[in-house]
């Protein structure tokens, strides 16, 4: 089976900030994947129920507000609770690595930082759905 | 038409084009010395801070540089300081009259916290507050509510009540200290708290002087922290407007943005562009409200940022000035010179910062700073090195602080006007930037159906055009990076591999979240809730019968109605903004 990669790209919680978001947006699909993005203002319940409904392969969050401790805990429990163990929960934003370090533990991928390539991001996901899911990316 | 006779002796047989030209030029010259003159004379009248205007060689310095004879144009396009179209400065004097206002915008945790914070900061030499709220207030929701939990106090402070904005304020004299609040969408409530504050500690509102920021419009196109559709939300603004030129003649009722535009990704024209075509788009409201445009335009103040390319953000502060003076004077007709004046407050630049080698900020701060003080601002705020990873520390908020200090004490460049004017390179790229803007003015009317800027505004607004255009700008540079065609400094090149950040962090904890719920619940149970009821009936009244909202939002602030009670009555009227995402 071949396929591109699909990616939700959601903003989560109040933050507006969707410069980041948007950017990834387009390299993500300048990249071949197929990119939904959920536009602002989704709680945790709506992302997962997205990320169901459209089948992707990876959800990316991106938090600038200082929550991300609160809202990737909560998309990640919603996640396995509805049986997307095989789904990569990843994003970025304004994130310090020892917060990074302590979301990675519970089982959240890599976040990006500020001032991050897109490409790196690009590549890590890429990486990460051929490990992990048995179709041939498009 | 007879062929001219060609005497080299005779004067009149210089072709006539030239002799006109000749004489334009010699009326020219005659009004460069009238206007030169004036000056002069607002120069003797305006008062002088009285500082030290000698280089560090003890050498005076001149107060303004000067054409030895005037170019074409000259006093249509550059002018003197403090003369029609501005663009050498507002003031005849500029900064040997008053320094630009340091202002840095802090807020965090409980407003406790931040009281302490104002304190320290006010007593370090800062001359004027800004308030940064938190997320849930600035989207008009309590503390309390669902959608705040894990938001508390995180990026400013929390302020739901009357009462927590007593607390902000305590021990702070409101008729003194001008207070600047970055709020938007629920504006006209936290402005309200404010004012509640002020007289009940004795300050009449007539006395408090400050900015609200109160821009809705770059909300939409750029911070997207908009609550209610784009009419009603135009409609609040002008409210405030007219409250503010009926009872608050010392507050600047908007602060017209573009900083938040620029940090989505705009270029510095569109930065330009939008934030004043918004500008003159709540000029047009405001007029349409019956307003005479001299009574509330000198009250109006414009908000920029100041990225990190020196020469292209000095040019366009300079074209900010002259573009706004004209169009004030001949599109609206404005009389007053204080109406013609461009006002603003500058930023450095958030998005310049790196995660990376940190202390490098201060540097990319203190460069851009000098731009805006090159340019003419009226108040800045310096960013704090630590700024990408979280709230500044107090330490790295000093630095910012002695940043500003240092401009105008140390450097020389705060006792000579507009040094810049007259640079062949500075006043090419004024006209360039200025070019660019008025083409998107062009465009922006035309959405609209060329029936000016508000209608061009909301339609750019409903579809997706300012979003577009800032999106594709902010990917373009993106792309510039990933490419390193574009170089910053340990983030693409110069990177330090073994890197690891060790600047102290400010840490809010839950702690915010859950005294400020405690507070809340207490408010509710101990205010009195019928009248409570009645104030909330009265506010809704209002927004269904289209009067001012701001007199029943004061009557609820001193009930201790709470701003997310305020804002839900608000959206059964109004309902809520939808936007549709485009990338």
């Amino acid at each position: 089976m071949e396929r591109k990669i699909r990616i939700l790209i959601a903003k989560p919680g109040l933050d507006g900030h969707d410069r980041g978001a948007k950017v990834m947006a387009a390299a993500c699909r300048d990249a071949g994947m197929e990119v939904i993005y959920t536009g602002l203002r989704q709680t945790p319940e709506m992302i997962v129920n997205a990320a169901i409904q459209e089948d992707v392969d990876i959800v990316a969050l991106s938090i600038l507000s200082g929550a991300h401790m609160t809202l990737f805990p909560a998309v990640l429990k919603l996640m396995k609770e509805k049986g997307l163990n095989d789904v990569l929960l990843t994003g970025g934003g304004i994130i310090p690595e020892e917060d990074m370090k302590a979301l990675e533990a519970l089982g959240v991928g890599k976040l990006f930082g500020p001032g991050t390539n897109t490409q790196e991001a690009i590549e890590y996901m890429k990486n990460w759905v051929s490990k992990h899911r048995t179709y041939k990316v498009v | 038409m007879s062929e001219m006779k060609v005497n080299p002796i005779d004067s009149s047989a210089v072709p006539q084009s030239i002799r006109d030209e000749d004489q334009n030029h010699l009326h020219e010259i005659e009004k460069y010395q009238k206007a030169k003159q004036k000056w002069e004379d607002d120069l003797k009248k305006s008062k002088d801070r009285g500082g030290y205007y000698y280089s560090v060689s003890s050498s005076p310095i001149d107060i303004l540089g000067l054409p030895e004879t005037p170019p074409k144009h000259f006093l249509e396009k550059i002018g003197f300081p403090g003369q029609y179209p501005y663009t050498r400065g507002i003031h005849p004097n500029m900064y040997r009259g008053k320094l630009w206002t340091m202002r840095q915008f802090s807020g965090f945790g409980t407003p406790e916290e931040t009281n302490e914070r104002y304190h320290y900061l006010l007593q370090n030499g800062q001359t004027g507050l800004s308030v940064a709220f938190d997320l849930p207030t600035l989207m008009g929701r309590d503390s309390d509510d669902p959608w705040s939990t894990g938001e508390v106090g995180k990026c400013g402070v929390a302020v739901s009540s009357l009462r927590d904005m007593e607390v902000l304020m305590h021990g702070i004299d409101q008729g003194n200290v001008t207070t600047s609040m970055t709020i938007n969408s629920p504006s006209f409530i936290l402005w309200a708290f404010y004012i509640a504050a002020g007289e009940k500690k004795g300050t009449h509102r007539s006395q408090m002087g400050g900015t609200l920021q109160n821009d809705i419009l770059k909300e939409f196109i750029a911070q997207k922290e908009f609550i209610f559709p784009v009419r009603p939300s135009i409609k609040l603004v002008v409210d405030t407007i007219e409250f503010a030129t009926k009872e608050m003649p010392k507050w600047n009722s908007i602060s017209i943005s573009g900083y938040h535009i620029r940090e989505a990704g705009s270029t510095a024209a569109q930065e330009l562009a939008f934030t004043l075509a918004d500008g003159f788009a709540y000029i047009e409201a405001a007029l349409d409200r019956g307003l005479d445009i001299d009574d509330f335009a000198p009250r109006l103040s414009h908000f920029f940022n100041s990225h990190i390319d020196f020469f292209e953000e000095i040019a366009k502060f300079r074209a900010a000035r002259r573009i706004y003076a004209r169009i004030m004077r001949e599109e609206y007709h404005a009389k007053k010179e204080r109406s013609w004046m461009l006002r603003f407050h500058t930023q450095t630049a958030g998005c310049s910062l790196t995660a990376q080698q940190p202390e490098n900020n201060i540097v990319r701060t203190a460069f851009e700073a000098l731009a805006a003080v090159l340019g003419g601002t009226q108040s800045l705020h310096t960013n704090s090195m630590d700024e990408t990873l979280a709230l500044p520390s107090e330490k790295a908020v000093t630095i910012a602080l002695r940043t500003q200090q240092i401009i105008a004490h140390e450097i020389g460049v705060a006792h000579t006007i507009d040094p810049l004017g007259g640079s062949w390179y500075v006043e090419q790229l004024t006209d360039k930037i200025e070019a660019e803007a008025y083409e998107y003015f062009r465009k922006i009317k035309e959405l609209g159906g060329n029936r000016g800027f508000l209608p061009g505004v909301i339609a750019g607004i409903e579809s997706g055009f300012f979003q577009r255009e800032i999106a594709q700008a902010a990917y373009l540079h993106q792309q510039e990076l990933d490419r390193k065609d574009r170089i910053i400094v340990g983030v693409n090149d110069y990177v330090d591999p073994d890197e690891k950040i060790d600047i102290p962090i400010l840490k809010i904890t839950e702690e915010a979240e859950l005294r400020q719920k405690e507070i809340l619940k207490k408010l509710r149970s101990e205010r009195d809730n019928r009248k409570v009821e009645q104030c909330l009936a009265q506010l809704k009244e209002s927004c269904e019968n289209n009067t001012n909202v701001m007199y029943p939002v004061l009557e609820c602030a001193h009930a201790m109605v709470t701003l997310g009670e305020m804002m839900n009555v608000m959206k059964s009227v109004y309902g809520e903004y939808i936007e549709d995402s485009v990338f």
